[in-house]
C-alpha cells in the first residue's frame, strides 16, 4: 500500500506528517511512500532529501489523494481535502472529533477510516505515538523561549563588575507534558522556577524537574488523575477561590508566567485575572498555551501578541509546535511511524485494522462506515490508581478483643490435634503389640523434638542444616553394621554395599558442611 | 561391651544430634554444631561395631576406610556452586542403604525361621535361642528370632515400608541431581497420564503389600522395589526446575523417614530418633519454602504450576539497555545499594566479583546491603552459602522481610540473575501463576539494574514486568563478565 503526505495547507503550519527518516522506517514496514512537492519545505526537508530515501514526489495534492491508500497529515483536513476522502481510505491526522462532527458525517458517508492522533489513549504502551504528548513537549520548550524572548532580563542571576541582575521568578500553572517542559527549559536557563497544578500527586514530578511545587493551604480530597486518564479535572468553586488567592500572591513576584492549564473537551479555566495582570511588574511577560481554547488569562488574544497599559505582554500564540516546525516534524512524523507499527503487525505493507486492539480502537473515530467517536474506555488503566488508605489504628481494647480471639482460636485448632492424634494413637496401640509401641513411643516424641528445634534454625543456615541433616540420616549405617554379622553371604555382602555408601554420606556430609560453617564471617 | 553400654552411647548419640541440629540456629554456634553431629556419629558407629552381635570386622573396616575415603573426597572438590547437586546425590545413598537393609531384614527373618523349624520343638524359649546361637545366629538375628507371629507381621509392614520410602528417595534423587546438574532437561515433564501412572503405581504397591503379608515372598518385595523406583522417577521428572529447593528439602525429609522404618525393622531407637528428626526437619524446611513461593505443599508435589485462571496481564513498555559507564556513575552517586543475587549469579560464578564490588563501594563509605529471597536459588539457603564462600559478610546479608521495606529509600538496587523473586506481577497481576507469593520490592528503589544474559524469561517462564518498569535498566551480559567490566570503572 502506499503512504502519501500532502503539504499542508493551513495558513502558517510549518510542520509535515513525514520526513525522510521516517519515510525509510515506513518502507520497512512495507510501504511505498509519497509527499507532495514541497511538503517538507517550511520544515526544512527538501524534495531532494526525501526523494534519496526513495520517496515518490508528486506533483499535486489532488493526484496525491487519488493514488494513496494511507494519507497521514498533521492538522484537521479543510473542505476541500474533506471532499477528497473516498471509500477505503485511511487518514492519519488531528482531527478534533469533539468539535467536528460534520467532519465524522462525511468521512461516515464517503466510508474513509479516519485515526485522529489526538484520540491515541493515553496508556504506557500507546505513548510513542501519543502525538499530543510529543507536540505539548515543543510548546512547553518554546514558550520559555517566546517568554525569553520577549523578556528584557536574564534569566539566571549573575553578579557581575557591572552590577548585579537577579534572577528571574518564572510560574508555570499546569504542570501537565506541556508545563513540565516548560519547567524544564526554566530551570536550565537558570530562573528560579515554581509550579502549580490542581492534581496534588504530580508535586513528585515538578520537585524532580527542579521547581518548587506552590502548595495550597487548602483541605478538600481532590480526585487524582487515575480517574481521568491522567488529566485534570474540574474542581470546587471553594478550590478555585483558594487558588487564585495563592495567585494574587504570587503576581507582583513573578517575572514570566506560563499557564498550560487545558481540560479536556472543555473552556480553558481562568486562572490569570485581569487584576492579577495589574499587580504584574512592568516587563513582565505570560504565555498563555491555552489560547486556542479560550486561554487562561481573558486578556489573552489568540494568535497574537498584545501589551497591557502597564507593560505586561501577553502571548497568546497557537502554533508553537508549528514555530518549531523540523523538530514538531520529527516527533510527529515518528508517533505516525509507530501508529503504523501497530497497524501493520505483519510488516507487509498492508493495515490490519484491529477494532480490538485498545490504542487502535481509541484513536480510530470513524471506521467502515461507522462513527466510531468517543470509543469505550481502555481495558488497562492509565495511571495505577493511588492507595490513599492508611492501614486502621486499632484502640487497646480492639488489640486485646483481637489477641484473645487468636488465642482461643490457637488453642481450639491445638485441642483438636491433640484429641485426634490421641485417637490415632489409641487405634494404633489397640492393635500393636508391646514391643512395637514402646519404639512408637520414641519415635512420635523424636518427630515433636524435631518440629521444635527445626524452627529456630536461621534462614540463612538452611543449607548447612541441609547437609548436616543429610550426614546425620547416614545413621542407617547401624542397620548394615547389625546385619553384617549374618551367616548368609548375601546379606553380608549388601550389608557391606550399605556400610560403604553410607560412610560416603557421613563423611561427604560432614565435611560439606564444615566448608559452608567456616565460610561465614562476620565484616 | 554390653546392651546397657551401647544403649548409654545411643543415648548420648541422640542428644548430640539434636543439640547439633539446634546449634544452627546461628552463624557462630553452627560451627560447634558440627561437631556435635560429628560426636554422635562416631559414638553411635562406634558402640555399634564393638557392641554384641558383630562380626566380620574386616568388611566392616575396609568398607568404613573406603567410604571415608570417597567421601571426603568429594566433599573436598565440590565447588559451592554445585551443592545443590551434591546434597541431592547424597540423598540417594540413604535411600539405596535403606533399600538394601530392608532386604537384608527380611532375607534373615527367612533364615532365621528355617533354622528355627529345624529345632526340637520339644526345647523350651531359653533352650531355642541357646540352639540359636549355637548355629551362629546371633545380634539383629537373635533379635529377629524372639519375633512373635504378630510381631513378624508388623515387621513386614515395616520392612515394605522402609524399602518403599528408600527406593522412592533414589529414584527422586538421582532425579533431582540430574536436574540440578544440567544432566537432565529442568523442565516439568509428565508421561501420559500424569497422576494417574503415580496413583497405580502406588495401588499395585499396596496390593503387593498385601500379597507380601500373606506369603508372597521376595517377588512381592522387589516388584514393590521397581514400582516405587518409577514413582520417584516420575514425581521428581513432573516438578520444575523453580520448585527446586522444595524438592531436595523433600527427599531430605524422605531419606529421614527411611531411616525411621528401618530403624523400627531392626528394633533400634537410635535410628528411629535419628531419622524423626531428620524427617521432621525437612518437612519443616519444604513448609517453610512453600510459604515463601505462597505454594501449597501438595500443589508442589504434584508438579508444576497449578492451571492460571485468566490471561496473564499484558507488560507494557521496551526493556531497556544499559552499559557498565551508566552503571558504574549511577553507582558512584548513589548512598544506599541493595544487591538482590539469584541462581544466575551461581550459574556464572560471579560471587566473587560481587563480593569485590561491595568491599568496594563499602570503602567509598556507601550502604551496601543484600537481599536474600527464601528461594533464590536451587537450595534453601544457598545464595548466603555462595555469598559467604566469596567472603561477603553475613551481618550485611538480610533476608526478604527485614529488608523489604528499605527499598523506597534505596537509591540503586541492583538484580544479579533472578528473575521471578522480583516480579512485581506476583502482587499486581491477580492471574499470575506466581500471584500472591512475597516477592523483594526492588522495583521501589529509585533505580534498578537487571544483570541478565538476555531477555528470555526465568525459569518458571513467567513474563517479568520489573524488566518493562521506568526505573529499570538492563545490564545485558554474563553476569561474571558484566561485574567484571564494572570493576574496571570503578575505582
Amino acid at each position: 500500500m502506499k503512504i502519501g503526505t500532502p503539504k499542508e495547507v493551513f495558513e502558517g503550519e510549518n510542520r509535515v506528517a513525514m520526513t525522510p527518516d521516517s519515510a525509510l522506517q515506513l518502507q520497512k514496514l512495507g510501504y511505498d511512500c509519497a509527499i507532495e512537492t514541497g511538503a517538507g519545505a517550511a520544515a526544512g526537508f527538501s524534495d531532494e532529501t526525501y526523494a534519496a530515501n526513495g520517496v515518490e514526489i508528486i506533483k499535486t495534492a489532488a493526484a496525491l489523494w487519488k493514488e494513496c491508500d494511507i494519507v497521514a497529515k498533521v492538522r484537521q483536513p479543510n473542505e476541500t481535502e474533506m471532499k477528497r476522502l473516498r471509500e477505503g481510505l485511511t487518514l492519519i491526522s488531528f482531527y478534533n472529533p469533539a468539535g467536528n462532527e460534520a467532519g465524522l458525517a462525511a468521512a461516515k458517508k464517503k466510508g474513509a477510516n479516519v485515526i485522529a492522533m489526538e484520540m491515541v489513549p493515553r496508556i504506557s504502551r500507546a505513548q510513542k505515538m501519543d502525538a499530543l504528548s510529543s507536540m505539548a513537549n515543543i510548546a512547553g520548550y518554546r514558550a520559555v523561549i517566546e517568554a525569553g524572548n520577549n523578556f528584557g532580563r536574564f534569566f539566571t542571576g549573575q553578579i557581575t563588575a557591572a552590577g548585579k541582575v537577579p534572577p528571574a521568578k518564572v510560574l508555570v500553572v499546569g504542570a501537565g507534558v506541556a508545563g513540565l517542559a516548560a519547567i524544564g527549559t526554566s530551570t536550565s536557563l537558570g530562573a528560579i522556577t515554581y509550579a502549580f497544578d490542581v492534581r496534588p500527586e504530580v508535586a513528585e514530578q515538578v520537585e524532580s524537574m527542579g521547581a518548587e511545587f506552590v502548595y495550597l493551604d487548602f483541605e478538600e480530597e481532590q480526585t487524582d488523575g487515575a480517574a481521568t486518564g491522567g488529566y485534570a479535572s474540574v474542581s470546587s468553586p471553594e478550590f478555585r477561590e483558594a487558588q487564585l488567592a495563592k495567585f494574587r500572591e504570587l503576581a507582583p513576584e513573578v517575572d514570566i508566567v506560563i499557564t498550560t492549564a487545558l481540560i479536556p473537551n472543555r473552556e480553558a479555566p481562568e486562572l490569570w485575572t485581569e487584576d492579577m495582570v495589574k499587580a504584574m511588574k512592568p516587563g513582565s511577560v505570560i504565555v498563555d498555551l491555552a489560547a486556542e481554547k479560550g486561554g487562561n488569562c481573558k486578556l489573552t488574544v489568540a494568535d497574537e501578541k498584545i501589551v497591557t497599559d502597564n507593560g505586561v505582554t501577553i502571548i497568546g500564540y497557537t502554533d508553537f509546535p508549528s514555530r518549531m516546525a523540523s523538530q514538531a516534524s520529527t516527533l510527529y512524523a515518528t508517533n505516525i511511524r509507530h501508529m503504523m507499527t501497530d497497524l501493520t503487525p505483519e510488516k507487509d505493507g498492508q493495515i490490519n485494522h484491529d477494532m480490538e486492539d485498545d490504542v487502535i480502537r481509541g484513536a480510530t473515530v470513524t471506521h467502515d462506515h461507522e462513527i466510531t467517536w468517543p470509543p469505550p474506555p481502555p481495558k488497562v488503566q492509565a495511571i495505577a490508581a493511588q492507595t490513599k488508605e492508611k492501614p486502621k489504628e486499632l484502640t487497646p481494647e480492639e488489640k486485646r478483643a483481637k489477641e484473645t480471639a487468636a488465642f482461643k482460636a490457637q488453642t481450639k485448632s491445638q485441642v483438636i490435634l491433640l484429641v485426634v492424634g490421641a485417637l490415632l494413637l489409641l487405634v494404633v496401640g489397640g492393635f500393636a503389640p508391646e514391643s512395637f509401641m514402646s519404639h512408637f513411643i520414641v519415635f512420635a516424641l523424636s518427630c515433636f523434638v524435631g518440629f521444635q528445634v527445626i524452627w529456630g534454625v536461621s534462614h540463612s543456615l538452611h543449607t548447612p542444616l541441609m547437609a548436616v541433616t543429610n550426614a546425620i540420616s547416614g545413621i542407617v549405617i547401624l542397620g548394615a553394621l547389625l546385619q553384617v554379622g549374618s551367616g548368609s553371604w548375601l546379606v553380608v555382602f549388601l550389608a557391606a554395599v550399605s556400610i560403604l555408601i553410607a560412610t560416603i554420606n557421613i563423611v561427604g556430609g560432614f565435611m560439606v558442611t564444615r566448608r559452608m560453617l567456616a565460610m561465614f564471617q562476620k565484616s | 561391651m554390653s546392651i546397657g553400654i551401647v544403649s548409654a552411647a545411643y543415648i548420648a548419640a541422640a542428644v548430640l544430634f539434636i543439640l547439633s541440629l539446634g546449634g544452627l540456629s546461628g552463624q557462630e554456634s553452627a560451627k560447634r554444631a558440627v561437631w556435635y553431629g560429628i560426636a554422635g556419629m562416631a559414638l553411635a558407629v562406634f558402640a555399634t561395631v564393638f557392641g554384641p552381635g558383630m562380626g566380620n570386622y574386616l568388611i566392616v573396616l575396609v568398607m568404613i576406610g573406603v567410604g571415608a575415603y570417597l567421601g571426603q573426597m568429594v566433599a573436598g572438590k565440590v565447588e559451592m556452586t554445585e551443592m545443590p547437586q551434591l546434597v541431592a546425590a547424597l540423598h540417594s545413598f540413604v535411600g539405596l542403604a535403606a533399600v538394601l537393609i530392608g532386604y537384608n531384614a527380611y532375607i534373615e527373618l527367612g533364615r532365621v525361621l528355617e533354622l528355627k523349624a529345624q529345632i526340637s520343638p520339644t526345647l523350651n524359649e531359653a533352650g531355642a535361642m541357646a540352639a540359636l546361637h549355637d548355629m551362629g545366629v546371633k545380634g539383629f538375628g537373635a533379635v529377629l528370632a524372639h519375633k512373635t507371629g504378630v510381631e513378624q507381621a508388623i515387621l513386614k509392614v515395616e520392612v515394605f515400608l522402609g524399602v518403599f520410602i528408600g527406593a522412592v528417595t533414589f529414584t527422586g534423587s538421582i532425579i533431582a541431581f540430574g536436574k540440578l546438574a544440567g544432566k537432565v532437561d529442568g523442565k516439568a515433564k509428565k508421561l501420559p497420564g500424569g497422576h494417574m501412572l503415580n496413583a497405580g503405581a502406588a495401588a499395585l504397591s499396596v496390593i503387593l503389600l498385601i500379597m507380601f503379608l500373606n506369603g508372597a515372598g521376595m517377588w512381592a518385595l522387589l516388584l514393590m522395589t521397581l514400582a516405587a523406583f518409577f514413582i520417584g522417577y516420575h514425581l521428581i521428572m513432573g516438578i520444575g526446575g523453580a520448585d527446586m529447593p522444595v524438592v531436595v528439602s523433600m527427599l531430605n525429609s524422605y531419606s529421614g523417614w527411611a531411616a525411621a522404618a528401618i530403624g523400627f525393622t531392626l528394633g533400634n531407637d537410635l535410628l528411629i530418633v535419628t531419622g524423626a528428626l531428620v524427617g521432621s526437619s525437612g518437612a519443616i524446611l519444604s513448609y517453610i519454602m512453600c510459604k515463601a513461593m505462597n505454594r501449597s505443599f501438595i500443589s508442589v508435589i504434584l508438579g508444576g504450576f497449578g492451571g492460571t485462571t485468566g490471561p496473564a496481564m499484558e507488560v507494557e513498555g521496551e526493556q531497556i539497555a544499559i552499559d557498565s559507564d551508566g552503571v558504574a556513575q549511577a553507582l558512584e552517586e548513589a548512598d544506599s545499594i541493595i544487591i538482590i543475587p539469584g541462581y544466575g549469579m551461581a550459574v556464572a560464578q560471579a560471587q566473587q566479583s560481587v563480593s569485590e564490588l561491595t568491599k568496594r563501594l563499602r570503602a567509598k563509605g556507601k550502604n551496601v546491603r543484600f537481599a536474600i529471597h527464601p528461594v533464590a536459588g536451587r537450595l534453601p539457603g544457598h545464595m548466603n552459602v555462595l555469598l559467604a564462600e566469596a567472603k561477603v559478610p553475613y551481618d550485611i546479608v538480610m533476608e526478604m522481610d527485614e529488608i523489604n521495606d528499605d527499598f523506597p529509600e534505596t537509591d540503586v538496587a541492583i538484580v544479579i540473575g533472578s528473575n521471578d523473586i522480583v516480579n512485581p506481577a506476583a502482587q499486581e497481576d491477580p492471574n499470575s501463576p506466581i500471584a500472591g507469593m512475597p516477592v523483594l520490592e526492588c522495583w521501589k528503589a529509585k533505580q534498578v539494574f537487571v544483570s541478565k544474559r538476555g531477555q528470555g524469561t526465568g525459569y518458571s517462564g513467567i513474563e517479568n514486568p520489573l524488566f518493562y518498569k521506568e526505573n529499570t535498566r538492563m545490564f545485558y551480559g554474563d553476569a561474571k563478565k558484566s561485574l567484571d567490566e564494572l570493576l574496571t570503572k570503578i575505582s
